[in-house]
């Protein structure tokens, strides 16, 4: 076990969505390494583009050695990865992160947005009952059909035109689902709503959070959330995304 | 081949060593890296107790480099010296500590608190932008410079590198300072200070606002600063400012550095300081250069 920082090949990549793209990376015996909620770093092969872009995982392929991400467009460097055709090859490092404490007890697997990727591999590895909740914009959503082979989907668009209108939480409620853990990725106001709704409902929840980062692995400190216990690094109250997350009990995270 | 330089009577086997910041203490790169080839591990910089540093975001990307206003989060001295000095010397790293604090005080405290430790090195941080106290207040002015240059030198068992900025208009006058209060040498550049803004939020991208630039986007500007410095004083120099590579490199020793520290490529690639010492090696095959202190300074 360890991180690789190895050179992957491209071996596919389509258009999902509006500024939403899908790309399977062969990464050798990273790919068996890999845990559902963990990260890649990627690199773009542009030399003014110093910094990995870290992408969740969204679907792991031991067998066939593979990693697949979902991005959104985000910026410059995004962009340019977008372009990429199979056969490129790009710097990657990983796996990255702590990934998913996956318990076999009833689940809410919440995603918003562009934090909906990485719920797809958990979906697939937790084996328990589950409600699957996914938020969009709008009707342009992704991976809805792929989540449905592995549970109940409910979904939630801001502007009502697919399923709950509202947030995740709404639909939650909506539909009265029950569970006792709840396994979060998405935006901050997101997972916000996720730790209050686990709060009031005296459940479990695992948040998965993104910060900007550098390094990657945990040296450079740039990636830290306020944490309600001091950590382990620095022994303030500053915990590392990338390194003692992304993903943290809901309870250990101040926003 | 000789690869092995001198700073202050402390001999490192090659030239490279580690930006301050970007390699934490080395216990997150040792998974890539083999610390006891490099010349030495410069550590993230420590004062006397732990510092929060900056609310996030704490760092943005530039073309050809980046920002960052980490603002010296650091777990303060006394766990540097439970953890990450045992961790180094078993590794068997040379150190070069770097040090920061907000008053005169604070720095003296933490060489105080090194003297008796496995530390060959002091790199005396005046040059951090991101900080409101200490930092680049002792680094701007060369009377404030030279006054915590003579404080430190004269509580440290360690050699002292002062660390210079380069947000000064002279930077020849700061050196000069910092040799006459008794510095050991000396270390540049720090980062520029730099701004970023998010035009579709109509915002600044880190939230300290300004924050310090690092990277290949800064480097004429350090190698130039290097020559300059390095012509002024006779103490020797560590170079540092956007190494990406080995060429890179090269330019510092030939503008007179004596060593070399790779900070922001570490992010890039976390081999990136070892390749920097094989490609030193390679280019000195090359040229049949039998020792690299042939190249220090080679360009007048």
């Amino acid at each position: 076990m360890g991180k690789h920082n190895i050179k992957a090949e491209i071996v596919s990549q389509k258009k999902l969505s509006t500024d939403i793209f899908d790309m399977t990376l062969n990464v050798g015996d990273m790919a068996k390494e890999a845990l559902p909620g963990q990260f890649v770093s990627v690199y773009v092969n542009d030399g003014s583009k110093l910094l990995p872009r870290p992408i969740s995982i969204c679907g792991i392929d031991a067998k066939h050695k593979t990693v697949r991400i979902v991005y959104r467009i985000a910026g410059k460097g995004t962009e340019l990865l977008s372009t990429y055709e199979a056969g490129t090859r790009l710097n990657v490092l990983g796996p990255l992160g702590n990934g998913f404490n996956m318990k076999n007890e009833k689940a809410i697997l919440i995603g918003g947005g562009i934090g909906i990727p990485p719920m797809l591999e958990l979906a697939k590895q937790l084996k328990c009952e589950k409600t699957i909740v996914l938020g969009y914009r709008n009707q342009d959503t992704f991976l809805k059909e792929e989540f449905e082979a592995y549970g109940e989907v409910l979904v939630s668009t801001e502007d009502g035109s697919v399923g709950t209108k509202g947030n995740v939480i709404d639909a939650v409620r909506e539909q009265a689902r029950e569970g006792s853990v709840i396994y979060a990725c998405g935006p901050t106001p997101m997972l916000k709503g996720v730790k209050a709704y686990a709060e009031e409902m005296g459940l479990e929840a695992q948040i998965s959070l993104e910060e900007r980062m550098a390094c990657g692995i945990g040296a450079c400190l740039a990636c830290v959330c306020k944490s309600k216990e001091v950590d382990g690094h620095t022994h303030v109250r500053n915990k590392r995304v990338c390194k003692d997350g992304p993903v943290f009990d809901a309870k250990e995270v101040e926003f | 081949m000789n690869l092995g330089v001198e700073i202050a009577g402390v001999s490192l086997k090659n030239p490279v060593t580690t930006g301050s910041g970007t390699f934490g203490s080395g216990e997150e790169y040792s998974e890539f890296v083999d610390l006891s080839s490099l010349g030495a591990v410069t550590t993230k910089g420590v004062a006397n107790v732990p510092w929060e540093g900056n609310p996030t975001p704490r760092v943005a990307e530039t073309y050809g480099g980046m920002l960052n206003a980490v603002g010296l989060q650091n777990p303060g001295v006394d766990v540097m010296i439970k953890r990450d000095l045992p961790f180094l010397k078993k590794a068997g790293a040379a150190v070069i500590v770097n040090v920061c604090g907000r008053t005169v005080e604070d720095y003296i405290e933490v060489v105080e608190r090194l003297s008796d430790q496995p530390v060959d090195l002091l790199e005396i941080n005046v040059s951090c932008p991101n900080v409101k106290e200490g930092g680049i207040a002792f680094g701007q002015d060369p009377k404030a410079l030279y006054e915590i240059t003579k404080a430190v030198k004269e509580k440290a068992d360690q050699p002292i590198i002062m660390k210079l900025s380069p947000n000064v208009t002279d930077i020849k006058e700061m050196a000069k300072a910092a040799e006459a209060a008794g510095s050991d040498a000396l270390s540049l550049i720090n980062t520029l200070t730099g701004m970023k803004i998010d035009i579709e939020k109509r915002d600044f991208l880190l939230a300290n606002k300004t924050g310090g630039l690092s990277g290949p986007a800064i480097k004429p500007v350090a190698v130039r600063m290097v020559y300059e410095v390095c012509s002024t004083v006779k103490i020797p120099v560590i170079g540092m400012g956007g190494i990406l590579n080995a060429e890179d490199a090269l330019e510092f020793i030939m503008a007179g550095a004596t060593a070399v520290a790779v900070g922001t490529a570490n992010f890039t690639d976390p081999c990136a300081a070892v390749k920097v010492i094989d490609g030193i090696k390679s280019y000195m095959e090359r040229h049949n250069i039998e020792d690299i202190r042939e190249l220090i300074g080679c360009v007048k």
